[in-house]
C-alpha cells in the first residue's frame, strides 16, 4: 500500500459535523459505565451517516452526548468535542444549547417516537412548541399556518383537520410522522434519527425511509441513522460506521462496508443475518457475547470472540485506512511496509 | 428418532395441531370491540415450523396464546393430535400443557429474577409432580447442556447473564418437560444482534434432537424463509395467504404479501430500494375496513373487494390466498430508483 492510501483525501468543504475522540461516561453505584469510549465521526452535508452496532454498544449515548441530554446525574462527556458549524456543543452552556442549538439546529427523532408524543395534547399544540420555542411564527395564526406546512411536508393527509387531533387516533405510522415534523420544525442542520422504524411495518418502514430521503433532499439535512438493521443501512445511508462497545470499530462508504468489510467483527455480523432468497439451514454464528462496559477489555474490544485474533490485539488497535475513506479499528488492518 | 425432518414435514402424517376457524374478539377498555383474530385455519405437521408474520398488532400474539390455551376463543376449535382442547377434560388439558411450551419475546421479564436458574428450570417438572429433586436436578444440567451453557450456571440469578444468555435459560425452562410442540414469540428480537444466529441455531439443533414442532412468530422475513417450512402472512386478524414458505416466497400472491416481500430491506447497497409498494396506513382492529381489510392499501382493488370478504383458495399446492383476483394478478414488476 501506498503512502497516499493512508494520508485521507481531502474533503471539498469542513464537515458539517465533526466528533472527534468523544468519551461519555454513565457514573453509577456499580462503576463507571464507559458508553461511548473514543469515537469520532463526521457527517457532510446533506449526507446520511448509519451507525450500526448491537445494543447496549453506545450508539444511543453517542446521539444525546450531541444533544446534551445524557441521564443526569450520572452521565457525563469526559473528553472529545463535537464540532457542528464550527461550534463544539460540548463548550456550550446549558442556556445556549437551548436557546441555539437543541431542536433548533440539531434535533433527534428518538427511538421509540410511540411514546414520545404528549396523550393530553393535540398534535398541533405538539408540533408548534418548537416554532412558538424559537420565535420562528408569532400568533396562533401563524403558528398553525406554519404547523399545517410541516405536516404536509411528512405527508399526513389533510393536516388541517388532523392538526387538532390527538396522538391516540394516529396510527403508529402517523405517530412517527408526527415526531419526524417536530424534529424538523425548525429545518436543523442535523437530525439524528434513532432506530425510527423498527416498531413500523416494512411496509410503513418503506415510506419513512422514502420521507428521509425527500427530506434530504430539499433542505441538505445532515441525517445519522442509528439502527440495528443492516437492510436499512444499506437502503439510506451514504457512510456507516459500525459501533462495537463503545468504540467505532469501522467505517466507510456503504459499498465499502457491505462489499469489502474489513473488521472481524463486521464480517461475522454481515456472515451471521439470514439474507432473503439464500436460504441455509445453519446460521454462521459468531460465538461468545459482548464485553461488560464497566470493565472492558484493554486491547480490542473484540478480541475474545475474534476468529483471526493475535498477541497484538492485546493492545487497542488504531483506526487504519484500508481504503479511500473506508477505516477498521483492527490490527489485520494495517498497513505493511 | 423417526420424527424429524423439520425442512419438509407436513406430507403423510396427520397434522399436530389444527385451528379452524378461530376466532377471537376482546373487549376494548374504552368500549368496543378488538377483533384480534378473525376466522383464521391452519394446521401444522410434526416436526414442522409453522411461522406467523404481519404487522404489529395483527394478531400473532392473541393466536399463539389461543393455542397455548392460555386465553379462550370468541370461537372456532384447536385440535390437537385430533382432539378439541375446548372439550378436553381437565386431565387431557393438563396433559396438553405438558407437551405445548412456550418461548417468549423479553428474556428478561419472563424469568422471575429471584429463581436460581436450576429452581427456573426445574419449576415447569415440580409444577408437573414428575420425578424427585435428583431427578429434576438431573433434568436441569442436562438441559443446560442441550442449550450450550455451564453446569455453574445453575447455581446463578437471571441478572448474572446476559440477555442471550437468558434465552438460553428460557429455552431450557421450556424444554425440560420434553415438549412436542413449542411457540417461539419473537424469540430474538430483544437479543443483541451478534447472538441472534446463535439462539437461533439452537433452536434447530433442538428441533432436530428433540423432533419438535414449532410455532414462530417472527416479523424479519428473511429469518422467517430461513428457519420455517410453512408460513402464515397475516392482515388485521386475517389470514391474508399461508403455505409452503418455499412457495409463498417464491410466488407470493396476495397483494399484502408482495408488499411485505418487496419492502424487506436488504443487506445490500445496491439493491434497488423499492418506491411506493403500497401507501396508506395499517387499519384498526377495533374497525376494519369492510369487505377485504387490505382494500383501501390495495393497488388492484375493484368493488366486490370493498364489500365482499375473499375467500381462501389453493392456488398452488397447499397455498391459500383469500383474495379476490389472486388468480389474475401477477407480481409487480418493482418500480425503483437506485438506493442513493
Ligand atoms: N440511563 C442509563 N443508565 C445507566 N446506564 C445506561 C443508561 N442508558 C444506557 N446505559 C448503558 O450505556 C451503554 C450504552 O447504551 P446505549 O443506550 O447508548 O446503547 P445503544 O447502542 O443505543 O443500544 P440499543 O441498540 O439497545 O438502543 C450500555 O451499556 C447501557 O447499559
Ligand atoms: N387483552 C386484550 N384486550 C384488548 N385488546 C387486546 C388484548 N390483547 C391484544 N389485544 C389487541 O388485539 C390486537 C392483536 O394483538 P396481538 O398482541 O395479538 O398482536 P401481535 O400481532 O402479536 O402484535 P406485535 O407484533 O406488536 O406483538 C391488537 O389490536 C391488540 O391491541
Ligand atoms: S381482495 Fe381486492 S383489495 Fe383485497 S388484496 Fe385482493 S385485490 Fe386487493
Ligand atoms: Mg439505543
Ligand atoms: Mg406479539
Amino acid at each position: 500500500m501506498t503512502d497516499a492510501a493512508i494520508i485521507p483525501a481531502p474533503m471539498q468543504k469542513p464537515p458539517l459535523l465533526k466528533v472527534e475522540n468523544l468519551k461519555t461516561y454513565l457514573y453509577l453505584k456499580r462503576g463507571v459505565v464507559r458508553a461511548v469510549d473514543g469515537v469520532d465521526l463526521e457527517v457532510a452535508e446533506g449526507e446520511t451517516l448509519g451507525i450500526v452496532g448491537e445494543s447496549g454498544s453506545g450508539k444511543t449515548m453517542t446521539s444525546l452526548s450531541m444533544l446534551r441530554l445524557l441521564p443526569k446525574p450520572s452521565g457525563r462527556i469526559v473528553e472529545g468535542s463535537i464540532t457542528l458549524d464550527g461550534t463544539d456543543l460540548v463548550k456550550l452552556s446549558e442556556d445556549e444549547m437551548v436557546r441555539d442549538w437543541r431542536g433548533r439546529r440539531i434535533s433527534m427523532v428518538s427511538q421509540d417516537p410511540l411514546t414520545s408524543l404528549n396523550p393530553v395534547f393535540s398534535i398541533g399544540d405538539q408540533v408548534g412548541a418548537p416554532f412558538r420555542y424559537h420565535k420562528l411564527a408569532q400568533g396562533r395564526g401563524a403558528v398553525r399556518k406554519a404547523v399545517e406546512a410541516v405536516l404536509a411536508r411528512v405527508r399526513i393527509p389533510s393536516p388541517a383537520k388532523r392538526i387538532d387531533d390527538y396522538p391516540h387516533q394516529f396510527s403508529g405510522g402517523m405517530r412517527q410522522r408526527v415526531v419526524t415534523a417536530m424534529a424538523i420544525a425548525c429545518s436543523p442542520r442535523l437530525l439524528i434519527a434513532d432506530e425510527p422504524t423498527s416498531a413500523l411495518d416494512v411496509t410503513i418502514q418503506v415510506q419513512m425511509m422514502e420521507l428521509f430521503r425527500e427530506l434530504q433532499r430539499d433542505s441538505g439535512v445532515g441525517i445519522i441513522m442509528i439502527t440495528h438493521d443492516l437492510g436499512v443501512a444499506a437502503g439510506i445511508c451514504h457512510r456507516v460506521a459500525v459501533m462495537y462497545a463503545g468504540r467505532v470499530v469501522e467505517s466507510g462508504d456503504v459499498r465499502e462496508i457491505f462489499r469489502n468489510p474489513a473488521h472481524p467483527y463486521t464480517r461475522g455480523l454481515l456472515n451471521s443475518i439470514p439474507h432473503l432468497g439464500r436460504k441455509r439451514r445453519r446460521l454462521e454464528a459468531i460465538a461468545g457475547q459482548p464485553p461488560s462496559l464497566i470493565d472492558p477489555p484493554r486491547g480490542c474490544r473484540f478480541a475474545a470472540r475474534c476468529p483471526q485474533k493475535m498477541a497484538r490485539c492485546d493492545d487497542y488497535p488504531p483506526q487504519f485506512e484500508v481504503a479511500t475513506g473506508h477505516k477498521a479499528a483492527c490490527w489485520l488492518a494495517e498497513p505493511r511496509s | 428418532m423417526t420424527m424429524t425432518m423439520p425442512d419438509t414435514a407436513v406430507a403423510a402424517t396427520a397434522p399436530l395441531l389444527e385451528i379452524r376457524n378461530l376466532t377471537k374478539r376482546f373487549n376494548a377498555h374504552g368500549g368496543g370491540v378488538v377483533r384480534a383474530v378473525e376466522n383464521v385455519s391452519f394446521s401444522i405437521g410434526r416436526g414442522e415450523t409453522f411461522a406467523l408474520v404481519g404487522e404489529s398488532g395483527c394478531g400473532k400474539t392473541t393466536l399463539t396464546k389461543l393455542v397455548l390455551g392460555l386465553e379462550k376463543p370468541t370461537s372456532g376449535e384447536i385440535l390437537f393430535h385430533g382432539a378439541d382442547l375446548a372439550t378436553a377434560s381437565s386431565k387431557a388439558m393438563h396433559g396438553y400443557r405438558r407437551q405445548a411450551q412456550a418461548v417468549f419475546q423479553d428474556p428478561y421479564s419472563s424469568l422471575n429474577p429471584r429463581m436460581r436458574v436450576s429452581k427456573i428450570i426445574a419449576e415447569p417438572l415440580m409444577a408437573h409432580g414428575i420425578g424427585d429433586r435428583d431427578s429434576q436436578r438431573a433434568r436441569v444440567l442436562e438441559m443446560l447442556d442441550v442449550v450450550g451453557l455451564p453446569k455453574t450456571a445453575a447455581d446463578l440469578y437471571p441478572h448474572e447473564f446476559s440477555g442471550g444468555q437468558r434465552q438460553r435459560v428460557a429455552i431450557a425452562r421450556a424444554l425440560s418437560l420434553k415438549p412436542a410442540f413449542m411457540v417461539l414469540d419473537e424469540p430474538i428480537s430483544a437479543l443483541d444482534v451478534s447472538v441472534r444466529a446463535q439462539i437461533l441455531n439452537l433452536l434447530a439443533d433442538i428441533q432436530d434432537e428433540f423432533g419438535l414442532t414449532y410455532l414462530i412468530v417472527a416479523h424479519d422475513l428473511a429469518l422467517v424463509e430461513h428457519f420455517s417450512s410453512s408460513v402464515g402472512v397475516m392482515y388485521l386478524g386475517s389470514m391474508a395467504e399461508l403455505g409452503p414458505t418455499e412457495s409463498v416466497f417464491s410466488h407470493p400472491k396476495h397483494p399484502y404479501t408482495q408488499a411485505l416481500l418487496a419492502s424487506v430491506p436488504r443487506p445490500d447497497p445496491d439493491h434497488r430500494a423499492p418506491v411506493g409498494v403500497i401507501y396508506g396506513e395499517i387499519g384498526s382492529a377495533m374497525a376494519p375496513p369492510p369487505g377485504c381489510k387490505f382494500h383501501p392499501r390495495c393497488p388492484y382493488a375493484v368493488d366486490i373487494c370493498k364489500t365482499t370478504p375473499p375467500v381462501d383458495r389453493e392456488l398452488a399446492p397447499g397455498q391459500l390466498v383469500a383474495c379476490h383476483l389472486a388468480e389474475t394478478i401477477v407480481p409487480p414488476v418493482q418500480s425503483s430508483i437506485a438506493p442513493l
